[in-house]
């Protein structure tokens, strides 16, 4: 069993009723929860869990904030074609924290709306000793945004 | 500088520091740990996502 990277497909289907809103300060609010290597979260990631979760001194169940002081930004390419896309405004830091079990794996959910789930992002295993874990987001533009709707 | 250990806050020069980083099409990590006689005492890890994930959007011909 592993986690896959992947758009969580019940999200997909969430923008088509537009459940979701990622306008800062008046839009909801978005967390962050890492996950033990040995979880599967995967596109068929519904909902926030407890189950395989980390856990350790300073982490919280549910994980952290997102910030989100930058809107969602949308670009055409041509008169057929163009990107949609987001990114955290901030890393995503973890503070001085133990987490003995290996990780691999960040879940973006809305803990607005019940906790339903955006995306999973994996990365190498991981440790951390009374330390600090930071994941810096990638360039929030139309190649490299953490989230983007492409026209295909 | 003092650096947060699982003994407490520790002035760096009593630690034994290693540090290495892993560069791949998907992420840009490094990490930094201190060791004292052979005990690991701290592991931080800084990870830079590269890769975005990307929905696809098509609207369909209406035959």
């Amino acid at each position: 069993m592993a986690n896959t990277q992947s758009m969580c497909t019940s999200f997909m289907g969430e923008l088509l009723t537009g459940t979701h809103n990622f306008t800062p300060s008046t839009g909801d609010t978005f967390k962050a929860a890492l996950y033990l290597s040995s979880a599967t979260l995967n596109a068929s990631t519904t909902a926030y869990s407890s189950t395989g979760e980390v856990s350790g001194t300073n982490y919280s169940a549910g994980g952290i904030l997102v910030t989100n002081a930058t809107a969602p930004a949308s670009t055409n390419a041509s008169t057929t074609a163009g990107t949609a896309y987001w990114t955290p405004s901030a890393s995503l830091t973890y503070t001085s924290v133990t987490l003995t079990t290996a990780f691999n794996c960040v879940l973006i959910y809305n803990f607005s709306k019940s906790n339903k789930a955006v995306s999973v992002h994996t990365f190498g295993d991981q440790t951390i000793t009374a330390g600090t874990f930071t994941l810096t987001m990638p360039t929030n533009d139309t190649s490299n945004a953490l989230l983007r709707l492409a026209t295909t | 500088m003092l650096v947060n250990t699982t003994k407490g806050e520790m002035d760096d020069s009593l630690l034994e520091k290693r540090e290495g980083v892993i560069d791949d099409d998907n992420e840009r990590t490094s990490w930094v740990e201190y060791w004292l006689e052979g005990e690991l005492v701290h592991r931080s890890v800084h990870v830079h996502l590269k890769k975005a994930l990307v929905m696809g959007a098509e609207a369909a011909k209406i035959a």
